[in-house]
């Protein structure tokens, strides 16, 4: 377990000095100090590609700085991620690092398993996550697989993970990005309650809102150069914002004009069933008209996933029957969908969205390879798809802008621009859209979002799935919310309120 | 960028070259425990290797079929496939192209070779698509399959070479001799008699085609896709059972026409049991060329001068041929140990986060494509 941590008062939590790294290419820390007292929440924000995840590896040991030097609790830190982890720093990544074939109580006990020398004690760490979940409001099944869940659970085994092992000094690189309101509420009681108990807490995120509700002070990163460190009181949004870009940001772009398309994507009565044997959808039905933008909002793991993938041809459903204009899909396969006009954007992008060997053109290609201009016959035109992909490079802002690098390197929210930009050029009649902004900075967001409505002012009917009300809100023509695999309301806009929807999203019956 | 790929590559090729060092070392011990020289020795090795016309167009001859396995089980790699198998689809190849070869009579010399190779290509591609289709259609692994198929096909052949409608009469369990419109012909403008034959030529196209493929081709695209993330390629419309049953099936020809190399080329009948292990050694082969096909050339080279060397070490030295066998053992290992390191530190770098490690754009089997 973690050290009893040292109440030298006058010593940091965590302080790095001058640390700088470099990339082939990218100077992706450029000479940072920052100082996090114990106590303390601790925000960083800073654009994609600002260097954020980059500098919380060097901290928690997995990536070694070229330059400069990192204290955690005084002690100076050096390799190996475990160790540092046993000085009690607990890390969650914006990538996840958890074990698919595991469950989840597995998972959150890795490393810290109970029991005796020799036998596993699964029992009592079942036990245990339930217990833990139901403190701090973070519901899981315990003995459910993890790549059988939703992003959205996979945040939570993440978060469960550090709080288990009752590190002092905790790191959350972007965790509210799947989160719905009132769990982001709670995760927010318990870090506020953590701090009490004096750890200290690290967040990364991209939503100035939560910054300012939640944190002490708050470090802003600018292409890998620290340009502010300030405390909270001391600054607010338009300030940080302003900070973080270099220049002011306007207000995004609204919804206008009414729907009068015909109905394009069709679904009525729909049922799957998910990998664990129960009901994942239990008689779906809705409609999406063209140039409509139906939002879905609910809590994740409530059949989000399973509805994603039944309606782009990658699971099948059991019953129920999917429409794409006047055409029935039964039977389709994906690439059935998608020479229809089906368009997703994946809720998980390293899982369904890239290829992460594959360089940033070739995934931008990637379900358009065999069309022309990319494909000639069987032979590919790399030319075509360096100038496609150099064009959307430049459109959606995708840093480092060279077609040849590989994905794996490129930043979160980076890899999330390759998948939005790569969908939308695909000029779909329907287009699924599951958290498309998740990870995306404010300027990404907007620029998202302008394209989901230039897409639905072209006639393209859009389902938007997402936990963030205020995005679906803004977006959506109608909302319905999803519950353990059933609608439980479908409202007009007007209709809409956070209220009314959070009522929906627990389950009560319109 | 140019400057980052040359120094990508020799920082490649020093990596592919560890193994070998570490194995000339450990064999270097062994052999002073044997109570001889190991300079002398591997000098003797290099000389045995590539000391004369002769010797070189021995080792080029020992390379060939190596070319061909190594390529076909790099090809499975990309698309995520272990094919095992590659000993067994040379045999059958190998039997085909001997059955083409002395049963069909009155073809003009070049067609009947084509005729004898494509007939090799084929029961290699039937022998890599029952593995394939088993793997897309059910899910079974073709690990277990591919290594079930090798025994199939050593007993099948066996059992078919002492059927008399292919024994040629005699004690000796081979089939009839094959025609001499089939042979193919050796590289006799080195000198009488040389070692190596066409069969090279067959093999350094094939090497190109699959490297072509996979950087350039539609198809490549899609056998690296899935290689790489099959739920991605599948979302992207991509059929992964459709990529892995024809992959395996192109990987078993390709193992097949080492067969038909070996016995066109240097038999010119099936002998049985066939001369084992160039299926295996493809395997090694292709670790060692991190799956590049172009890679396979040189990989090969190194594999065929280990076993051609070996001549030389046992007349001029006291050490026993063995010696090479024992280095290659070891190179082998020290290969795996690195691929298996490799492994880990990619591992490490995805899962461990963002992506650590600093590493810009190698990658393990990317190679020169793209
Ligand atoms: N392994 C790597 N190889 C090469 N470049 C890398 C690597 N890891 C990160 N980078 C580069 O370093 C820069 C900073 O990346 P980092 O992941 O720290 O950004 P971030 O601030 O976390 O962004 P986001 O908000 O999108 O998550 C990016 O430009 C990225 O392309
Ligand atoms: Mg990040």
């Amino acid at each position: 377990m973690t050290e009893p941590s040292t109440t030298n008062p006058t010593a940091l939590a965590v302080e790095m000095r001058r640390v700088t790294k470099q990339f082939p290419g990218v100077l992706a820390n450029d000479c940072i100090n920052l100082q996090v007292a114990y106590g303390e929440i601790h925000a960083i924000i800073g654009e994609n590609g600002a260097g954020k995840s980059t500098l919380m590896s060097v901290l928690s040991g997995l990536l070694k700085a070229d330059e400069g030097e990192v204290l955690l609790k005084g002690h100076p830190v050096r390799g190996r991620p475990h160790l540092v982890s046993r000085r009690g720093l607990g890390m969650v990544y914006q990538h996840f690092m958890l074990v698919p074939n595991f469950t989840v109580a597995e998972n959150v006990i890795l490393g810290n398993e109970p029991g005796d020398r020799v036998h596993l004690d699964l029992r009592a760490a079942e036990e245990a996550v339930r217990r833990l979940g139901q403190d701090y409001g973070l519901n899981l099944d315990p003995a459910a697989r993890i790549e059988d869940l939703s992003v959205g659970e996979q945040q939570r085994v993440e978060i469960l993970k550090v709080l288990y092992r009752g590190s002092d000094v905790i790191v959350l690189d972007e965790p509210t990005q799947v989160l719905t309101l009132q769990e982001k509420n709670e995760l927010f009681e318990t870090l506020r309650c953590l701090v009490r108990d004096g750890r200290t807490i690290i967040f990364i995120t991209h939503h100035l809102e939560e910054v300012m509700a939640l944190s002490d002070r708050v470090t802003v990163l600018r292409r890998g150069r620290v340009v502010a460190s300030l405390a909270i009181q001391d600054t607010d949004i338009a300030t940080l914002a302003q900070l973080m870009v270099g220049r002011e940001i306007g207000p995004g772009e609204k919804r206008t004009g009414d729907v009068t398309g015909d109905v394009v994507l069709e679904v009525s009565d729909l049922t799957a069933v998910s990998e664990r044997g129960l009901q994942a959808l239990d008689g779906v039905s809705f409609g999406v008209r063209g140039g409509e933008i139906l939002g879905l909002a609910g809590v994740e793991g409530n059949g989000q996933r399973e509805l994603v993938e039944t309606l782009t041809g990658l699971r099948i459903p059991s019953g129920g029957e999917i429409r794409i204009g006047d055409q029935s899909t039964h039977g389709w396969s994906p690439r059935q969908f998608l020479e229809a006009g089906v368009a997703v954007i994946p809720e998980n992008r390293r899982v369904r969205g890239v290829v992460e060997p594959f360089t940033i053109a070739e995934n931008l290609v990637l379900g358009r390879h065999w069309k022309r201009p990319f494909s000639k016959g069987w032979v590919l035109d790399l030319g075509a798809m360096e100038a496609e992909a150099k064009s959307l490079i430049s459109d959606f802002g995708i840093v480092p802008p060279d077609p040849e690098i590989l994905v794996r390197t490129l930043s979160g929210g980076n890899q999330q621009r390759v998948v939005v930009a790569r969908e939308l050029a695909k000029k779909p009649v329907v287009l699924i859209a599951a958290h498309p902004t998740r990870g995306l900075d404010i300027a990404g967001r907007q620029f998202a979002h302008s394209c989901l409505l230039r897409e639905r002012s072209l006639g393209a009917a859009i389902l938007l799935v997402s936990s963030d009300l205020e995005e679906i809100l803004d977006l959506g023509d109608r909302i319905a919310v999803i519950f353990e695999g059933r609608i439980t309301g479908i409202l007009p806009r007007e209709e809409a309120s956070e209220g009314k929807l959070g009522l929906l999203m627990v389950g009560a019956r319109r | 960028m140019k400057d980052l790929s040359i120094r990508r590559i020799v920082r490649e090729l020093g990596q592919a070259l560890l193994p070998l060092a570490l194995a000339l070392a450990v064999g270097a011990v062994i052999i002073l425990a044997i109570g001889e020289n190991p300079l002398t020795v591997f000098g003797l090795m290099l000389r045995g290797s590539f000391g004369s016309l002769r010797r070189l167009s021995g080792t080029l001859q020992e390379a060939s079929p190596m070319i061909f396995t190594g390529v076909s089980v790099a090809l499975a790699f990309r698309a995520g496939l272990f094919n095992i198998g590659a000993e067994g689809q040379l045999l059958i190849g190998g039997f085909a192209a001997a059955w083409a070869g002395f049963a069909l009579t009155g073809l003009p010399g070049p067609l009947h070779v084509v005729f004898c190779v494509v007939a090799a290509a084929a029961a290699g591609l039937v022998w890599g698509l029952i593995p394939g289709i088993l793997k897309a259609r059910l899910g079974v692994h073709e690990v277990i399959n591919t290594i079930m198929l090798n025994y199939v096909a050593l007993s099948l052949t066996n059992f078919l070479v002492g059927h008399p409608y292919f024994k040629e009469p005699g004690q000796i369990p081979q089939t009839r001799d094959i025609a001499a419109s089939s042979v193919l012909p050796r590289f006799e403008f080195l000198y009488a008699h040389a070692k190596v034959n066409a069969g090279l030529w067959v093999a350094l196209a094939v090497m190109v085609a699959v490297g072509y493929l996979l950087a350039r081709t539609r198809y490549g695209f899609e056998i690296k896709a899935v290689g790489y993330n099959p739920e991605a390629s599948e979302a992207a419309g991509i059929s992964k059972s459709r990529v892995i049953w024809t992959t395996m099936g192109l990987s078993g020809a390709i193992a097949g026409l080492a067969g038909a190399e070996q016995v066109l080329g240097v038999f010119r009948c099936f002998v049985s049991p066939f001369p084992f292990g160039y299926g295996f050694v493809g395997i090694a082969v292709a670790l060692l060329a991190r799956n590049n096909p172009l890679a396979v050339l040189p990989a090969a080279l190194i594999f065929g001068a280990l076993t051609s060397g070996a001549q030389e070490v046992d007349v001029h030295s006291g050490t026993p041929r063995e010696i090479t066998v024992v280095l290659q053992g070891i190179f082998v290992l020290f290969i795996a140990c690195e691929f298996v390191l490799r492994r880990k530190r990619r591992v490490g770098e995805t899962e461990g986060g963002p992506k650590a490690g600093g590493k810009g754009r190698e990658e393990e089997g990317r190679g020169e494509d793209g």
